[in-house]
């Protein structure tokens, strides 16, 4: 898949750029930009496409959390045995399995702070592998997938110069 | 006496590109393809930097020439491009590329020299050479050479009795490089007749899909060649005013007496700025630099789209489209006025401009994709 960096780049910036647009941007057809993203969604290089939403903005009181997970493990049971049954809950938006000082780190998402503890404490905390939880709220969102949520300021260059 | 401007001052005309950005001024709602400088601020870590410099009371003068640091990070940064060049005696740091070549007019120029300019071209260097006594010689470029310089247009221009031949590639505002094979000729016939070169390439960093070359590298060319860089355009740090040059030291020294008399040091925060720019921003160039491609590459596709005639220019973040209409200032005043998009008619830039537009792409992508909509409904 030649180009494929190049889409994929472009892909990042925005995934709404159209097909025209992003053969126009990479100097590709349009018929190679569909082909090449087509395969890339099939080999699950591209896993899915989203929106970097401000919640705050629209007044929702969805509430996340960052919570951190130690697990032991047993000559039964992997990490990814765990993982598995973690990455099933729909509540669970994202996981990671991290160096440090705790093995997993989950993003967990719910409407309201007592819908995500009970998640936590009913779901999580009781699974034998799971010694033991933090959970950190999210206050406060600055900047998300490379986003900006501050204005960053009008341009204040000049309109022409040399 | 009364306070009237010099003869020398009077004689220079102000410049072109002066009268349209007062019309654009005065609009509201300009998408403006007319703008010189980056849409991005300078890295984040650069400007740190300077911030963490003026707490830790970095406020007073540097050495003329620069900090030592950061000459030595100008002379390391320059082996990409396989120059050589001594931080001791062979850099100046100066206030922007702009003064290093204001120095270098003033430095090297003799009264009556001709100085061979390549065109189109910044709109400094013909009114510099002038503040500096010498006599301009228009080298118009053309379009069928993609805007490059070649021997013939030299010949015809009638450079052979040059002193000094000035140049910018990446070039602004036609976005043409020149790869090895083109400056080698070039080179070929200043050493020929024994004709300096001022070479300013602040566009460097700024190439695409090739590899930037100087013309210092080339053989029986160092000891004729003044480089000029900075860090505004690849590191959009324009506000900062920070540039350099390097060249054979009698050269650099030289332009070093003006500057210890007139500029003293550079800006001292932006030398801090600029050491952690060649430091540690690479990456921030390079993703900068990523960008200006895919603007460039959707630019380019929309007028082709448009039937707009406009050769693949791989520099700078400009593009120098044919003029649809017979009058290039007529048709981006109408299309300022109708539109409100601004572009740059190629005639500000001095000869061989004339039937040009520039348009640069140093404008976010949804910005430039509304300038193209409105400029396809103004040419259909």
């Amino acid at each position: 898949m030649e180009n494929a960096d190049e889409l994929l780049e472009a892909l990042c910036e925005n995934a709404r750029y159209s097909t025209a647009d992003l053969a126009r941007l990479t100097g590709l057809s349009e018929t190679a930009v569909e082909e090449t993203i087509a395969e890339l969604e099939s080999e699950g290089v591209i896993q899915g496409y989203t929106a970097v939403v401000d919640w705050d903005a629209v007044g929702s009181d969805r509430v996340r959390a960052h919570v951190e997970l130690n697990v032991t493990l047993d000559r039964e049971t992997s990490y990814r045995d765990v993982a598995q049954r973690l990455a099933g809950f729909r509540e669970v938006q994202g996981l990671r399995l991290v160096s440090g000082d705790y093995d997993f780190a989950l993003e967990v998402e719910g409407d309201n702070m007592r819908e995500v503890s009970r998640f936590i404490s009913d779901k999580v905390a009781p699974l034998p592998e799971i010694t033991q939880t933090v959970t950190h709220y999210i206050m406060e969102t600055y900047k998300q997938a490379g986003h900006r949520f501050d204005d960053e300021g009008d341009d204040d260059r000049l309109s022409v110069t040399p | 006496m009364k306070l009237e401007p010099s003869d020398r001052v009077a004689n220079v005309p102000p410049s072109g590109i002066r009268r349209f950005f007062e019309l654009a001024e005065e609009m509201d709602d300009v998408i403006s393809l007319g703008v010189g400088e980056p849409d991005f601020s300078a890295p984040w870590r650069a400007r740190e930097a300077a911030i963490t410099s003026l707490e830790l009371g970095k406020t007073s003068y540097t050495a003329n020439r620069g900090k030592r640091e950061l000459r030595e990070a100008i002379a390391a940064d320059a082996r990409r491009w396989n120059l050589e060049y001594d931080p001791d005696d062979e850099v100046i740091v100066t206030a922007g590329a702009s003064e290093a070549i204001d120095l270098a007019f003033r430095a090297l120029i003799n009264p009556g020299d001709t100085v061979a300019v390549a065109q189109p071209c910044y709109v400094s260097y013909r009114p510099g050479v002038t503040f500096a006594g010498g006599e301009v010689l228009d080298v118009p470029t053309r379009v069928e050479d993609e805007f490059t310089l070649t021997r013939e247009v030299l010949a015809d221009a009638g450079a052979e009795d040059a002193d000094l031949l000035v140049y910018c590639y990446p070039n602004n505002p036609t976005g043409a490089t020149m790869d090895r094979d083109a400056l080698a000729e070039v080179a070929a016939f200043c050493r020929e007749h024994d004709i300096a070169v001022m070479s300013d390439e602040i566009y460097a960093d700024l190439t695409y899909n090739r590899e930037h070359v100087s013309i210092a590298e080339l053989d029986g060319m160092r000891e004729r060649t003044i480089v000029f860089n900075g860090f505004s355009k690849a590191y959009a740090m324009t506000g900062l005013r920070l540039g350099y040059a390097m060249g054979p030291a009698e050269a650099i020294t030289a332009m070093n007496r003006v500057h210890q008399y007139t500029m003293l040091s550079a800006p001292t925060t932006a030398q801090h700025a600029a050491i952690e720019a060649l430091e540690n921003c690479r990456d921030a160039v390079t993703e900068m630099c990523a960008q200006y491609d895919r603007r460039r590459n959707f630019v380019l596709s929309r007028f082709s789209e448009m039937g707009i005639d406009c050769f693949e220019a791989t520099g700078a973040f400009y593009v120098f489209p044919e003029c649809p209409g017979d009058d290039a200032e007529q048709f981006a005043e109408d299309l300022l006025e109708a539109e409100s998009v601004a572009m740059v008619p190629g005639t500000a830039f001095g000869a061989g401009g004339d039937g040009h537009l520039r348009a640069s792409y140093a404008t976010g992508l949804e910005e430039l994709k509304e300038a193209m909509d409105r400029l396809e409904r103004f040419v259909s």
